[in-house]
């Protein structure tokens, strides 16, 4: 558990030196327990305080990098085992399954879908992020053959999953540049295992039949110096393997048990048959504690909800989403189609964007930088106020783009209409619906 | 050694409320962990769904929102009809859209009318959702509250701005409130405050937090609500020890995304199993975040949360 500042401070020399650029020790030692100095800067700290202050600052889930170049997978990490109490900083991975018993047809379709499922939304970029290669015929070289064809197809993290270490073996061997994540030890294998991913610098994944075995595990491979471990926890029926979840991520964080303090890998894929539960039980793993889920298969309709509720879940819950500012044009506007004005909050945006779309009345829409305020906060705050948007409609270049000089403001803003015709002389200012959804009767009747 | 679990240690629970009537009456609350957390505390009742029935034709739906419905869109008492015999519905919600003044605006006697007729109609326990307009809810749902007298409704929302009025006809006419509030903790707390203050009993309220859909503010509600429950179970906070419930379904079928054909976004696959994993995905997420009442549309979404509430509740 993290260490607090008075714990801190009984370990450093006391002596107020400054040399680390801090008044007092006790004021160091409160900087360190908030993670804003590093010990570093204290040259006096006695070898056995670091070593000890180290281990308590070490991460209570160790991180793990799958994959190397442009397609690095990074988790672990987290401090904190609810999304209010600070942003939790490593989104869960989203991998699809494949294996040398599918068809080409069937592992093609499955390569090509993991190419083309991405979306951009709010700025970021949307998209699955590892790609599993099971054996299940335990030939090494089919395997080694299917890891090829994955390798050439995708830049993708690659989790290489059998239990015979010849198999893991020939994979690896395929892939070793590409800093593979290998699946998996478990209790009969787990020395030679532990080897080849010593051998190779790669992070390797446990799997046990309870709990205790996990620990078992993550204790001997932490022993032969391996650090970058991922745990599946071998339950594959819904409740358990929640519990799972929830009871390695809160002894990691809440005890610092480090036996446990691993990310996790989940299955979704071998817990049903059907897409659509499978897509549910995902989404589980991404709201509880699931470092990596496995697919059986990507489909716009499944993988897309995910990715959506992933960026809701691990977005910074103290920072509004925030939209571009810029114009938007809906439904091919010409020079005659009307203007609407509304602020970046993304939620704002998101509703507005989709009810202009849905009346299919083309339609520019202007978005002002509110600092992510929505618009009735960001006008009881001032930001959304008639010098701004007068300033902003004269220089984001909609006047290029329209012959008429007409601009529609959202109805809370009401009260900035006469200002706003002042700072835009010879505008007509049209007064529109406090809420989006009375948007599309608004501009079917409107008349520029 | 064992490996030793690390178990909280909860000092409140959730009170148990039962909704409608007679032999089909639903009894939700009573939760003594976090949300299927089952390891270390009781989750007696489980969470449930209700489906929902709109007052009016609705034009602007998704094919795939409408084809469970198309024989009796427009015929609420029919509509809720299926719902139970057909879908399984243990629950009603009637969405009195048509009373918006900024809509259709219908008269306060039409939605008590339907309203009627769909508590007539089935006999699980019925939902009446108004529109968050207070002065046209006030006055619609007073009306409902009192020509449905000892029907044990569901009635809401009741907001800061119309407690008074309709929480006294919950009082009045025996009902439960929906107690709204706008994706706040303190604010949720206040409106209980309130509530309790004007004398309506404990057993006679539930908690709307306020619902934001996957993509569309699904992650303050879903904060919010882990808010709530951390506070009631963790904090002994008896103000906020309330079943939770979440209007989901309108929200999450109007999203653009729920609504595009497959043929305007090859990317985003099948329409109708995307409509329903968006609103399906969302149900699960306010579930894990404690939500013990969900109101859905898709007949499907129903049995996909169902089946995996059973799942995430099974013996061991």
């Amino acid at each position: 558990m993290a260490l607090t500042g008075i714990e801190i401070y009984k370990m450093l020399p006391q002596t107020n030196c400054k040399d680390c650029g801090v008044p007092t020790c006790l004021a160091f030692a409160m900087k360190l327990a908030a993670g804003q100095a590093k010990l570093d800067a204290c040259p006096h700290v006695s070898a056995e305080a670091r070593e000890k202050l180290s281990s308590a600052s070490a991460p209570p889930v160790m991180p793990v990098s799958i994959g190397s170049g442009n397609s690095v997978f990074k988790t672990g990490g987290d401090t904190v085992l609810f999304r209010h109490e600070k942003t939790f900083v490593s989104p869960t991975g989203i991998a699809v399954l494949i294996t040398d018993k599918m068809s080409d047809t069937d592992v093609g379709k499955r390569l090509k879908n993991y190419k083309d499922l991405q979306y951009e939304r709010v700025g970021l970029h949307l998209k699955a992020d590892l790609v599993a290669i099971k054996s299940e015929s335990g030939d090494a070289s089919s395997f080694e053959k299917l890891v090829n064809t994955v390798k050439g197809e995708v830049d993708a993290g690659l989790i290489l999953m059998s239990d015979k270490v010849d198999v893991l073996t020939a994979g690896v061997k395929a892939c070793s540049d590409k800093k593979p994540l290998i699946y998996v030890a478990t209790k009969e294998n787990a020395d030679a295992v532990g080897n080849l991913a010593k051998a190779n610098k790669c992070p390797v994944a446990v799997k046990g039949s309870n709990l205790d075995e996990i620990i078992e595990l993550t204790t001997m491979l932490a022993g032969m110096g391996l650090k970058e471990i991922i745990i599946d926890a071998g339950s594959r029926t819904m409740r358990k393997a929640f519990e799972d979840q929830v009871i390695i991520r809160r002894a990691a964080i809440k005890k610092s048990f480090k036996q446990l303090g691993f990310p996790t890998i989940a299955f979704p894929c071998e817990m049903t048959n059907d897409l659509m539960e499978e897509t549910l039980i995902a989404s589980t793993f991404i709201a509880k504690y699931g470092s990596i889920v496995v697919l059986s298969d990507l489909e716009g309709e499944s993988l897309f909800p995910l990715l959506v509720q992933r960026m809701n879940i691990f977005t910074d819950p103290q920072r509004p989403m925030a939209t571009e500012k810029g114009i938007y044009p809906f439904n091919n506007p010409d020079e005659n189609s009307p203007v609407l004005i509304t602020s970046n909050f993304s939620l704002t945006y998101f509703i507005v964007s989709g009810e202009i779309e849905g009346s299919r009345v083309p339609t520019w829409l202007l978005v002002l930088d509110t600092e992510g305020l929505s618009v009735l906060t960001a006008w009881a705050a001032g930001k959304f106020a008639a010098d701004l948007i007068g300033a902003f409609v004269k220089k984001c270049g909609i006047m290029d783009k329209i012959k008429h000089k007409s601009l529609v403001i959202p109805g809370f803003a009401a009260s900035i209409s006469g200002e706003l015709e002042e700072e835009l002389a010879g505008w007509k200012i049209t007064i529109g619906p406090r809420e989006a959804q009375h948007i599309p009767g608004f501009i079917k009747e409107y008349k520029v | 050694m064992g490996f030793e679990i690390p178990k909280m240690n909860y000092t409140g629970s959730i009170k148990e409320i039962t909704l409608g009537k007679g032999d089909k009456a639903v009894t939700v609350g009573g939760e003594s962990s976090y949300p299927f957390y089952l390891f270390e505390g009781n989750m007696p009742r489980k969470p449930r769904i209700a489906m929902e029935v709109y007052d009016y034709e609705p034009t602007d739906w998704p094919e795939a929102a409408v084809e469970p419905f198309k024989d009796v869109l427009g015929n609420p008492a029919a509509w809720a009809k299926k719902n139970v015999e057909v879908y399984g519905a243990e629950m009603i919600a009637l969405q009195l859209r048509s009373i918006d003044p900024n809509g259709m605006n219908r008269s306060t006697e039409e939605a008590v009318k339907v309203t009627k007729i769909v508590v007539d109609a089935v006999d699980v326990p019925v939902i009446v959702w108004g529109v968050a307009n207070p002065e046209r809810d006030t006055e619609v749902l007073k009306a409902i509250a009192e020509q449905c007298a000892g029907e044990n409704l569901i009635i809401g929302p009741v907001e800061e701005k119309d407690y008074k009025q309709i929480g006294a006809a919950t009082i009045a006419y025996k009902h439960i409130a929906i107690a709204s509030s706008p994706i706040d903790v303190n604010l949720a707390k206040q409106l209980n405050i309130l509530l309790g203050n004007l004398g309506v009993p404990e057993n006679q309220m539930i908690v709307n937090p306020t619902t934001g859909a996957l993509g569309y503010g699904l992650e303050y509600s879903y904060s919010v609500i882990e808010r709530i429950r951390m506070a009631a179970l963790t904090q002994e906070d008896d103000k906020l020890q309330y079943p939770i419930i979440c209007n989901l379904g309108f929200e999450t079928w109007k999203t653009k995304e729920a609504k595009l054909p497959q043929a305007d976004a090859p990317t985003l696959g099948d329409a109708k199993k995307r409509g329903i994993l968006i609103e399906c995905v969302t149900a699960m997420s306010l579930l894990l975040a404690g939500a013990d009442i969900l109101i859905l549309r898709h007949p499907d979404s129903v049995k996909l949360i169902n089946s995996m509430i059973a799942k995430m509740t099974a013996a061991e």
